[in-house]
């Protein structure tokens, strides 16, 4: 149970002078219920990837495999693979249209042929689970700021109840507060519906907390797979393809090049403030003796 | 999936064509449409095709991108085939039921489809060789003349540059609401004509919103930059007609007058043709 991409390539524009390979010679395992972290600067392949992971695109060489079925094999039902593997894409909430906000979440289960009533239940829990008030549910999704819209347009996608949830860039424009709450909540929402997760940014700051794989993509090819600790390693070679490690990783490399020994792979701040408090407790220690 | 529209597709490359003035190529384009009416016997439409092979030798731009915009107008060209080879009168070549071919109908059938061919072929290297910036800088400077008689040239040349702009970008907005739908399971393909008018709901109104969102953004960023019309508006590349483009100038003047001589002129009714 797993989604395989097998030496995917993609190619834009092939046989023209504008062509581009988006991709190329891809091979990754995303096992059940992991939460990963697809990383990479603008233009490196990390959309095109994802769009590949729910059939919206054909690679131009190579397998991608869901539950062991090859999805571009005659007879495969792509409409029922696009239910399990839910893609939320970039600025969501343009894809809103319906007259009113509950209405715009039905779209996805009633598209999959299930009854009014049953539709109706699911999206109502998914907009519960994205944490919208109820006093929205009934209003234009057009009148609404724009994190509400944000977590209306992944409602619209969860009230698909997907096995694998797919999120390409889900905090783009959005401020800080918003950024935190509509990330803890696909957190909380992992733990309770045991869903995999893939979350794609180019932001090591955003996902670092939450994932427990990072893929590093670099014009079209996976740079590193690892766990955040070891990516983060190699922050010097991740700033050379535009992207950083998150700001403690600095700060700890910097105290440990002044002599103070720190624990380098800390990610979070409150990591990085015992790993110090520790450190220092170690070295006050090491001057008494002497 | 949208991508294979080719409506006014500039196909990147260095070739003279390429760098040649705009305003040469739309001269040259409208010429070249004008021989091929003027032209009335076979040494003409060979001149013409030789013309426009080389033309599109010298381009570098893949010949099969010509033939991606013919699809267009085989439609088209069957039905004005089809009408002239049957509905011409003259001497009967071959007739059976109600239908007759005549040998007039066939000469006008078949010179009907090579001018149609040619004029795809030579206005889609227009477009092809030209950016849609360069076109409509062009025409403005072309049409400039025009000022006298109050026609407003400076905005509808920047209508067509802003309408031209947006044609990649609608598309590429239409494809990404389009995947996103698909996504939620919507389906644009199946279904009998009302099935499939009632999926463009989905697709077409986030669309309207995007192109009223952009078309205000872009209103907005005009006005903060003081943007007020032609009146005493300067250009930072100013269209300047250099030696290639004088060549290019000969070079079309001297294939229309050899369409005319050859084409027109010369009796070449001995030949038979």
């Amino acid at each position: 149970m797993a989604i395989i991409l097998d030496h995917v390539s993609h190619i834009y524009e092939e046989g023209t002078s504008m062509e581009t390979a988006a991709l190329k010679d891809v091979s990754l395992v995303i096992p059940d219920g992991q939460f990963i972290g697809l990383i990479g600067h603008t233009g490196s392949g990390k959309s095109t990837l994802v769009q590949h992971l729910n059939a919206l695109m054909k690679p131009t060489s190579g397998n991608i495999y869901y539950n062991g079925e090859d999805i571009h094999e005659d007879g495969f039902d792509k409409k029922k693979l696009r239910s399990k593997v839910g893609l939320v894409f970039q600025y969501p909430e343009h894809q809103l249209f319906e007259i009113d906000v509950f209405k715009d979440v039905c779209f996805g289960p009633k598209n999959m042929g299930l009854e009014e009533k049953e539709a109706e239940l699911r999206a109502y829990a998914a907009l519960k689970q994205v944490g919208l008030a109820d006093e929205y549910f009934y209003q234009s999704p057009f009148d609404l700021s724009g994190g509400q819209k944000r977590r209306v347009a992944i409602a619209g996608v969860l009230a698909m109840k997907p096995e694998v949830l797919i999120l390409d860039e889900p905090t783009a424009g959005l401020d800080p507060r918003g950024r935190d709450e509509i990330l803890d909540q696909i957190a909380l929402l992992r733990q309770e519906a045991g869903i995999t997760v893939v979350l794609v940014s180019h932001s090591m700051e955003d996902v670092a907390k939450y994932v427990d794989r990072i893929i590093v993509m670099n014009q079209g090819s996976v740079m590193y797979d690892d766990e955040p600790r070891k990516i983060f390693r190699h922050y010097k070679e991740l700033e050379e393809v535009g992207l950083a490690a998150p700001q403690v990783t600095y700060i700890m490399q910097e105290l440990r090049g002044c002599g103070l020994d720190v624990n380098t792979d800390a990610i979070t701040v409150e990591e990085a403030r015992d790993g110090i408090l520790e450190a220092l407790a170690a070295k006050g220690r090491g001057i008494r003796k002497a | 999936m949208l991508r294979d529209i080719t409506l006014g597709q500039y196909y990147q490359a260095d070739s003279v064509i390429h760098r040649l003035d705009p305003r040469v190529k739309l001269a040259a384009t409208v010429l070249f449409i004008v021989s091929l009416f003027i032209v009335d016997n076979f040494i003409g439409y060979i001149i013409a095709a030789v013309f426009l092979a080389c033309m599109v030798k010298i381009s570098d731009v893949p010949f099969r991108y010509m033939v991606k915009g013919m699809k267009s107008i085989v439609f088209l060209l069957v039905i004005a085939v089809i009408f002239n080879l049957f509905l011409t009168p003259g001497e009967a070549v071959l007739s059976f039921w109600k239908l007759t071919i005549t040998k007039e109908g066939i000469r006008i059938a078949v010179m009907m489809a090579i001018r149609l061919v040619f004029l795809i072929i030579g206005s889609s290297l227009m477009t092809l060789t030209t950016t849609p910036n360069n076109l409509t800088d062009g025409m403005e400077k072309m049409m400039s003349p025009l000022k006298i008689f109050h026609v407003p040239v400076h905005e509808v040349a920047m209508m067509m540059s802003i309408a031209l702009r947006f044609i990649p970008i609608l598309l590429e907005e239409t494809d990404k609401i389009m995947k996103a739908q698909i996504a939620r399971g919507a389906d644009f393909e199946s279904g009998n004509l009302i099935k499939k008018a009632k999926a463009m709901v989905p697709l077409l109104v986030p669309l309207f919103i995007s192109a009223f969102r952009r078309a205000n953004d872009l209103a907005m960023a005009m006005e903060a930059r003081c943007y007020r019309g032609g009146e005493h508006r300067t250009k930072m590349k100013p269209l300047v007609y250099h030696r290639r483009d004088r060549i290019g100038y000969v070079v079309i003047f001297a294939y229309l007058a050899a369409c005319v001589y050859f084409g027109r002129i010369l009796n070449l009714s001995f030949l038979n043709i």
